[in-house]
C-alpha cells in the first residue's frame, strides 16, 4: 500500500501560489517560459522550505516567509520620489549609476564604450540572442529563491560588454525598494562579458524603513574566456525587509571572478552564490560581511563548482552577531573528477558579541578528483580580552576599543576589494553599524 | 607618584593568590626597578596596577598621585597617567599603527577636556618620536605590531610611551627579546623620557638592562612581596649570587 502524502500548505504558501498562477509571463522566449513553469510546478510541489530542506536548514523560509506579498507594480512619481529621499548605500564618484526601483530600471545610464545595456522588456521584446544566457548560470529548479524571482520576473537589466573591452568606469546598480505597505521586488540583472572584457560592478540595496516588504533579486554574470569581474553587494535594506539574493556566475576558461558582500540592514537576508562553468584556470574569490543585530537573520550561502582543472578559489566570510541575532553560513566547495589541480581555501569567522547571539557554520568540501588542495575552516570566538586590554591600557575607552577590534575583523575580509572607494564605502557602514551599536 | 599598600591580589577565577602584602612607593622623578625570580609575582604586579581584568584585588591601595585607581578601568587609569610597556606587545590586525596610536593619543586627550590633534599635527609629532627610536616610516602604516620582530615590538611601546606623555611608567621585561643594539636603542628612548614629573618601574630578571637604564633605587620581590630595598649596587650583588637568599627569605 502506498499512502498519499499530502503536504500541509501554511497560508502563505497557499497564496504564493495562488499569485504564482496570476503572474504575467515575461515573453522570452520558449526556453524560459518552460523553466518557469518548471519553477512554479516545483513551488506547487515542494511549497516554502522548512528546516527540513538541507540548503534551507539554518534559514527556515517557510517560518520566516510570515505572507504572500503583493508584487509591486511599475514604479510612479512617488516612488522615485521616496527613493531619492533613502540615503546612499554608495556614494563614489566616477561610477556610472542606474536606478532600479522595485526591480524596474530607470534609463540604462550614460553611455560607456563597449557597453551595451539595455532592460529586460526590451531584449525580451526583440527576441535577442542575448536571452540564452538568462539562467544559464545556474539551476533554479533545485532553488526556491531563484524559481520564484523568475516565476515573477517583469523586468530587469541586460548588461553586454564587448570581447576585450576593460571597461574602467565602475557601473553601479542602486537597488531601492519602495512601498507604503508590505509588497514584493524581484530584481533581475544579467551581465555577459565577451573574451577578455573586464567590469567592475557594484550593487547596493536599500529600502522603505519599517516596512515588511520581500526583495528577491538574482544578478546572474556569463563570462567568456579571459573575462575578469570585480563585484561588490551592499544590502543594506529597511529594517523590516526579507531580502533574498542570488549571484550566480558562469566562468569561461582563465575567467578571474571576485565578489565582496555585506549584509547590514535587513531584519531577513539570505545571500546566496552560486558559480561554476566550463572554464579551466578559473580565479574565483569570495568574500564578505554580515553584520546582525537585535533578532535579525543573516544567512550566506555559497555553492562554487570547480568543473574542470586548475581552478583556485578563495572565500572568507565574517559574521559579527550581537544582542538576540542569528548568523548562517553554509559554503560549499565541489570539486568535479576531472578538476584536478584545483586550489581551494574557504574560511568562515564568526565574532559573538552577546551571549543570546547564534551562529551556524557549515563549511563543506565535495572533492571527487585525487589532485587537489582544498581546506575548509570556521571559527566561533568572542572578541579577544587580551587585545581589549591593551587597547584600553593606552586610553582607548571600552566602546571604543571594541569597535576598532571589529572593524579589524572585519577589515581582514573587506582589505581585499579592488576599489579603494568601495572598500572605504564598505568600512564606513561597518562603522556606522558600530557607531549604532554604542549609542 | 606611586604607592602600592598592603596589596593582596589573586586570579580570579582560581584559588591562588600570587601577591601578598605588597608594599611599594616609587616617587616622582624616580627611577625604581623590580628584580626577582620566576613566579615571584612581577609581572602579575604590573598588570594589577594597569587594570587587567583577569585578578581580584584581596585587599590593599594602589595611589597613583593621591589618587586609588583600583576602582577605575584600564583606559582611565592610562588617562590618569599611567603606561604599561607590554613585555609581549599584542598585534591587532587590520589596524594600521597610525590609526591606533591617533586613537590612544586622541581619547587620552579627550579624558583630560584637551582638544584632539589634528591629523598633520599628530603625523608630525609621531615621525619625530618615531626617528628618535629608529623606527622606520613604513612601520606606521602597517597593521599594528603584525609581523612586527620583538626588537620592533619593544620600540613600538617606547613609541606609544613618548607620544602618550605619562606620569607612571611600567616596563615589564622590556629588554626580554632584545639583543644588544635593540636594547640600546630603547633604552636611550626611555632614558629620553627621564624627568622630574616622571617616574619609572622597570621590571626585569638581569642586571644587565640596568646598565643601561640606570635605577635609583632596586627593590627585590620573592613570594609576592617586595623582600629588599637598595640603591643601585644591589642589581650587582644579585646578579652575581643570584635571588637563592631571598628565596628562602620570602
Amino acid at each position: 500500500m502506498t499512502a498519499q502524502v499530502t503536504p500541509i500548505r501554511t497560508e502563505t504558501e497557499r497564496a504564493l501560489a495562488e499569485r504564482l498562477r496570476a503572474a504575467p509571463a515575461l515573453d522570452s522566449g520558449a526556453r524560459i517560459a518552460e523553466r518557469r513553469e518548471a519553477a512554479i510546478l516545483a513551488f506547487e510541489r515542494n511549497g516554502l522550505p522548512s528546516r527540513r530542506v538541507e540548503a534551507w536548514k539554518y534559514t527556515d523560509l517557510r517560518a520566516l516567509m510570515k505572507q504572500a506579498a503583493e508584487p509591486a507594480g511599475v514604479p510612479g512619481e512617488a516612488e522615485h520620489a521616496a527613493a531619492r529621499r533613502l540615503p546612499p548605500a554608495l556614494d563614489i564618484d566616477g561610477c556610472v549609476t542606474i536606478d532600479i526601483v522595485n526591480g524596474t530600471p530607470q534609463g540604462t545610464g550614460r553611455a560607456i564604450d563597449g557597453v551595451t545595456i539595455r532592460t529586460l522588456a526590451e531584449v525580451a521584446a526583440q527576441k535577442d540572442a542575448v536571452l540564452e544566457h538568462l539562467g544559464a548560470a545556474f539551476e533554479e529548479r533545485s532553488d526556491v529563491a531563484s524559481g520564484l524571482n523568475l516565476a515573477f520576473l517583469r523586468d530587469g537589466l541586460v548588461i553586454e560588454v564587448a570581447a576585450g573591452r576593460k571597461v574602467e568606469t565602475p557601473l553601479h546598480l542602486a537597488f531601492a525598494a519602495i512601498g507604503a505597505q508590505a509588497f514584493a521586488t524581484f530584481p533581475r540583472v544579467l551581465v555577459v562579458l565577451g573574451k577578455g572584457a573586464a567590469l567592475t560592478l557594484f550593487e547596493s540595496h536599500r529600502g522603505s524603513a519599517g516596512i515588511a516588504y520581500q526583495s528577491n533579486a538574482v544578478v546572474e554574470f556569463v563570462l567568456a574566456a579571459d573575462a575578469e569581474v570585480d563585484h561588490v553587494r551592499l544590502d543594506c535594506g529597511g529594517d523590516a525587509a526579507l531580502s533574498l539574493s542570488t549571484l550566480a556566475a558562469k566562468l569561461g576558461d582563465r575567467t578571474r571572478f571576485e565578489s565582496f558582500n555585506l549584509i547590514c540592514g535587513p531584519q531577513v537576508a539570505r545571500h546566496q552564490i552560486f558559480t561554476g562553468g566550463p572554464g579551466a584556470y578559473i580565479n574565483l574569490v569570495l568574500q564578505g560581511a554580515t553584520l546582525l543585530r537585535r533578532q535579525q537573520h543573516g544567512d550566506v550561502t555559497l555553492h562554487a563548482i570547480h568543473a574542470a582543472p586548475h581552478g583556485t578559489s578563495r572565500e572568507l566570510f565574517k559574521t559579527i552577531v550581537d544582542d538576540e541575532a542569528t548568523g548562517v553560513f553554509q559554503g560549499k566547495i565541489v570539486v568535479d573528477a576531472i578538476a584536478q589541480k584545483t586550489d581551494g581555501r574557504m574560511h568562515s569567522a564568526a565574532l559573538m558579541l552577546a551571549d543570546n547571539a547564534a551562529m551556524n557554520n557549515k563549511p563543506e568540501l565535495e572533492i571527487f578528483a585525487d589532485d587537489v588542495q582544498c581546506a575548509h575552516g570556521a571559527t566561533v570566538g568572542e572578541l579577544d580580552q587580551d587585545l581589549l586590554f591593551y587597547a584600553m591600557s593606552r586610553g582607548i575607552a571600552r566602546a571604543q576599543a571594541e569597535a576598532l577590534l571589529i572593524e579589524s575583523f572585519v577589515g581582514e575580509a573587506a582589505e581585499f576589494i579592488a576599489n579603494e572607494n568601495a572598500r572605504e564605502a564598505v568600512m564606513e557602514h561597518v562603522r556606522h553599524w558600530l557607531w549604532e551599536r554604542a549609542s | 607618584m606611586l604607592e602600592i599598600k598592603n596589596l593582596h591580589v589573586k586570579i580570579a577565577d582560581e584559588d591562588k593568590t600570587i601577591l601578598h602584602g605588597l608594599n611599594l612607593t616609587v616617587h616622582d622623578g624616580e627611577v625604581a626597578a623590580i628584580m626577582g625570580p620566576n613566579g615571584s609575582g612581577k609581572s602579575t604586579l604590573s598588570y594589577v596596577v594597569a587594570g587587567k581584568a583577569d585578578y581580584e584585588v584581596l585587599d590593599g591601595e594602589v595611589l597613583l598621585n593621591g589618587v586609588n585607581v583600583l576602582e577605575m578601568e584600564a583606559d582611565e587609569r592610562a588617562a590618569a597617567g599611567l603606561f604599561l610597556a607590554f613585555q609581549y606587545p599584542l598585534e591587532i590586525p587590520g589596524v594600521a599603527t597610525m590609526t591606533f596610536l591617533k586613537a590612544a593619543v586622541n581619547a587620552q586627550r579627550k579624558k583630560r577636556d584637551e582638544a584632539e590633534l589634528t591629523t598633520p599635527q599628530f603625523i608630525k609629532r609621531v615621525n619625530a618620536a618615531a626617528d628618535g627610536l629608529s623606527i622606520n616610516r613604513d612601520m606606521l602604516k602597517r597593521a599594528m605590531n603584525v609581523g612586527f620582530s620583538g626588537g620592533e615590538k619593544k620600540r613600538m611601546e617606547i613609541l606609544q610611551m613618548a607620544l602618550l606623555e605619562p606620569s607612571m611608567c611600567i616596563l615589564d621585561e622590556t629588554d626580554s627579546g632584545l639583543d644588544i643594539d635593540a636594547l640600546r636603542i630603547v633604552a636611550d628612548g626611555v632614558n629620553a623620557l627621564r624627568a622630574k614629573d616622571r617616574s619609572f618601574l622597570v621590571i626585569t630578571h638581569y642586571q644587565r638592562l640596568l646598565e643601561h637604564i640606570v635605577p635609583d633605587t632596586v627593590h627585590v620581590m620573592s613570594g609576592g612581596r617586595i623582600v629588599k630595598t637598595g640603591g643601585k649596587e644591589l642589581a650587582l650583588e644579585l646578579e652575581a649570587n643570584g635571588y637563592r637568599d631571598y628565596v628562602e627569605a620570602a
